[in-house]
């Protein structure tokens, strides 16, 4: 008897649920492939992860789905001398818990973000130091010049110093040592707040009553669940049965079934990432030709016959399904300091490559292993396939050595010394600004630096890297524009690396309950501009 | 008996012993965890000092040594992934996974025995070719296919069932249930199927090859000649002595229900062990993936054993030899 209770009970609860799910209440429900890694705002820098991170936290300065700035949880600043910034900042904003917002949340959230274990410092890398000036105004000090200290800001995420100094949460925790209060909980100023969490079956939020932008949120949701479903075909019924009203990313061979749903929607966005492949230019033997004492990739006649050698065209007919836009350039457009004429890819001309190739000394090609990632981009294996006989075309014996993204990644990093000759990589530059990509990629700096991580080829060019220094401290737009074009012109000329192309970003959106909803172009939805029907 | 018990008890440490060795060794294929830890903007000092962090310096003996070392006071570590202890997310997962792997093991024992009989005993009705054409199909489709069908046709085309999900759950404390509501079973139901189609199929062939077998055997002739009725030699006779085979299967393939579970799982965003450990696979979650593993190690000594002490139930000859009875 009592277990008929208990199934009684269950039973209405369950008939309650779904009358609330179907009843004025506005749920919106979506899904993409993996769960958030945890709600510590400052130990992880993963894309859903900092999503969700953005529905709850607060940053000073927020980016909008165009990548433009608007205020946050800073009303106004200025510029004081070339390295101290004013902010005032916005009055009357409480976090979820009801503890009101000041000016030492922040400079609190700076101590914490700025700590070693912390994967988000990349964000304040140039800070020298953030103090308070009043109650609600604070003083940022940077180490040099800053040009791009706002497009960083929205990667700092204000927390609670109370909340987090009551459950002894200053130390971000990354897999070693005890359990992390902050990754498990999350008290912020954002939009959102946390209701539930499971991990790899769901997630809850709710708007926050007191959240002080409320008059000016687009969305009205009223509850939003996000579930991980890892299998593609999964992630798609669930959207076609209308379990879920979005998903993404839509694997490309489904976007043609999906569009012809009537109650579906695939809308289609390029990305910031561009994917391009490297070569080594620094052994002075290549590693597939031992005992020659040659490296071809150190000729530029070689590398342009590369360049001319991929059929970029063919690639997004073929193998992107068209979903992808060729590119010229190490950047995106959206990127700040993209060079809208400089984006002409190179022509295919694989005439033009055989005489390069002969030209160079190398009438017959050379052999070559080509390291490429098979679970990172969107059918980044199926492009490396493609590539190989373009290049054998050419004369050039390509092996083609595709594995799992944590071996790839070892293998072309330094990790492992660079033991690469011929690679993919893909570069979203974190501040949306070309400087990243400079630093990152194509310059190498100074050793230990830490500049270059990703430069696995070892591309250099001495007066690129004069540039960079010069890029990073110039605080005129239109003088640094100036220095940025000269950098990408000289790399285009030596063909530092192949640029191939960005992306598609692919959402799943069902017609028949969302009204609109806004893509941003980092792949992730930020539920201020999902509105529902 | 009891002796019998304990010896299998030590079976089971070494055998954990020797899956936590040979998983330690085949970690270092499976790449650098701190390259999913960290981002792709992190410097080499920072990646040096995380490595120094997790122990990853370490030679891979020591490495063992202290993760045993660490499990033998109840520490499994935090997850590389999600930086929470290992122990919890086994805890949460778990009842997920064993409420799939039973009532898909009981489905393939409540609908494979009957089907098993039945085309063993009516070999040439219509119905019985129709269970073998279909245990056909069942047997070679792979898992996830049929998962991804079921999906199409009840989620998608009939729209009756959820297509992903473990909802509908209930709180009793330490385990986290979704058998008492129907919403947890809408859930269940399908995952449940496709896990338990492969076992069913084996299981109803198995059951009917024994039986045609038993059918020709002496006893059950000389207890038609003694004019028992058919209900009792089927099943007081022949049924029971076809289950022998039948026990020692269904216990290999209890293991192989949650090995499987790992598909299943993946397929409906099912939210159990087996999902946990593939995403530990990707990311190199090191502590998951060893604690998984000896788990799995523990769980097979286990089963092995329930089945070996349910042969005594069933084969009165095993009981006999124990107490010192057999005379050859």
């Amino acid at each position: 008897m009592r277990l008929r209770k208990g199934l009684f009970a269950a039973a209405a609860l369950a008939a309650v649920v779904g009358f609330a799910a179907t009843g004025e209440a506005k749920t919106f429900r979506y899904a993409t492939t993996g769960d958030i890694l945890g709600l510590d705002p400052h130990a992880n820098n993963e894309g859903p992860t900092n999503t969700m991170k953005g529905n709850i936290y607060g940053r000073l300065v927020h980016r909008q789905p165009d990548l433009s700035l608007e205020p946050d949880l800073a009303t106004e600043w200025n510029r004081l001398d070339d390295t101290t910034w004013r902010f005032k900042l916005r009055e009357g904003v409480t976090f979820h818990n009801g503890n009101p917002f000041t000016a030492d949340d922040v400079v609190y959230s700076f101590k914490r973000q700025t700590q070693e274990a912390s994967e988000m410092s990349f964000a304040l890398a140039s800070v020298e130091d953030i103090t308070k000036v009043g109650e609600h105004e604070v003083e940022i000090t940077t180490k040099g010049p800053d040009p791009i200290l706002l497009l960083n800001l929205p990667n700092f995420y204000i927390v609670d110093q109370e909340f987090m100094e009551e459950n002894n949460a200053f130390e971000v925790v990354r897999g070693a040592g005890k359990t992390n209060f902050a990754n498990l909980n999350a008290n912020g100023t954002g939009p959102f707040r946390l209701q539930e969490w499971v991990q790899d079956n769901r997630l809850v939020v709710v708007p926050f009553e007191d959240y002080w932008g409320k008059d000016q949120l687009m969305t009205n949701v009223t509850e939003a669940v996000f579930t991980p479903i890892p299998n593609d075909a999964t992630r798609v019924a669930a959207l076609l049965s209308g379990e879920i009203d979005l998903m993404y990313p839509v694997p490309l061979q489904d976007v043609q079934r999906l569009d012809q749903d009537p109650n579906v929607e695939v809308v289609q966005g390029p990305e910031l990432r561009t994917i391009f492949l490297g070569m080594d230019q620094w052994r002075d033997e290549l590693l597939d030709m031992p005992g020659s004492g040659k490296n071809p990739f150190k000729d530029v006649r070689v590398r342009k016959a590369f360049a001319h050698a991929i059929d970029l065209k063919a690639i997004q007919r073929v193998v992107m399904r068209g979903a992808s836009t060729p590119t010229g350039l190490m950047i995106a457009p959206g990127i700040n300091g993209f060079q809208e004429d400089m984006n002409t890819p190179y022509a295919y001309d694989p005439e033009l490559s055989k005489k390069l190739m002969a030209e160079a000394g190398y009438p017959d090609g050379f052999p070559v292993t080509f390291d490429c990632p098979n679970d990172r981009y969107v059918n980044d294996e199926a492009i490396c396939t493609a590539i190989v006989p373009m290049l054998e075309r050419i004369g050039v014996d390509v092996t083609l050595n595709a594995q799992t993204k944590s071996l790839h990644f070892n293998k072309i990093g330094r990790a492992e010394g660079n033991n690469t000759s011929f690679y993919m990589l893909g570069w979203t530059p974190g501040s949306y600004d070309a400087l990243n990509v400079l630093q990152n990629i194509i310059t190498l700096g100074e050793e230990g630096s830490g500049q270059g991580a990703w430069n696995s080829g070892r591309y250099s060019n001495e007066r690129v890297e004069e540039l960079h220094d010069l890029i990073a401290v110039t605080v005129d737009e239109d003088e640094r524009n100036a220095l940025i074009r000269e950098a990408f012109q000289i790399h285009k000329d030596e063909v530092g690396h192949l640029p191939l192309h960005q992306q598609a970003l692919a959402w799943g959106v069902r017609t028949d309950t969302i009204e609109e909803v806004i893509q941003r172009p980092f792949n992730d939805v930020d539920l201020r501009y999902v509105v529902m029907k | 008996m009891f002796a019998f018990i304990v010896q299998r008890l030590f079976q089971a440490i070494l055998v954990m012993l020797v899956v936590g060795i040979i998983s330690f060794a085949l970690f270092r294929f499976t790449g650098d965890p701190v390259n999913n830890m960290l981002g792709p903007e992190a410097t080499i000092e920072q990646r040096e000092a995380l490595r120094e962090r997790l122990g990853l310096n370490d030679s891979v003996p020591v490495q063992f040594i202290n993760f045993i070392g660490n499990a033998a006071k109840g520490e499994f570590g935090l997850s590389y992934r999600v930086g929470k202890p290992v122990e919890e997310l086994i805890a949460t997962t778990l009842p997920a996974t064993i409420e799939l792997v039973f009532v898909s093991a009981l489905m393939a024992l409540l609908i494979g025995v009957p089907m098993g009989v039945y085309t063993g005993l009516k070999r040439h009705a219509a119905l019985s070719r129709v269970f073998l054409t279909v245990s056909l199909i069942g047997i070679s489709l792979p898992t996830f296919v049929i998962g991804i069908l079921m999906i199409l046709i009840f989620g998608v085309w009939l729209g009756w069932l959820p297509t992903f999900g473990r909802q509908g759950v209930v709180d009793l404390g330490v385990w986290q249930t979704g058998l008492l509501t129907l919403q947890g079973w809408s859930h269940l139901i399908m995952p449940a199927f496709t896990l338990a189609l492969f076992q069913l199929t084996l299981i109803m062939r198995l059951v009917r090859a024994e039986m045609l077998e038993v059918q020709r055997t002496d006893y059950i002739k000389f207890a038609k000649a003694r004019g028992l009725r058919n209900r009792a030699i089927n099943y007081g006779h022949a049924l029971k002595n076809t289950l022998v085979p039948v026990i020692t299967i269904m216990g290999l393939q209890v293991g192989s229900l949650l090995a499987f579970s790992i598909i299943t799982e993946t397929v409906f965003a099912w939210p159990g062990m087996g999902r946990l450990f593939l995403q530990a696979i990707q990311f190199v979650d090191i502590p998951v993936m060893s604690s998984y593993l000896m788990l799995m190690a523990f769980f097979f000594v286990m089963i092995n054993l329930t089945v070996d002490l349910l042969y005594y139930a069933v084969d009165p000859r095993l009981r006999a030899e124990t107490l010192g009875g057999a005379a050859h």
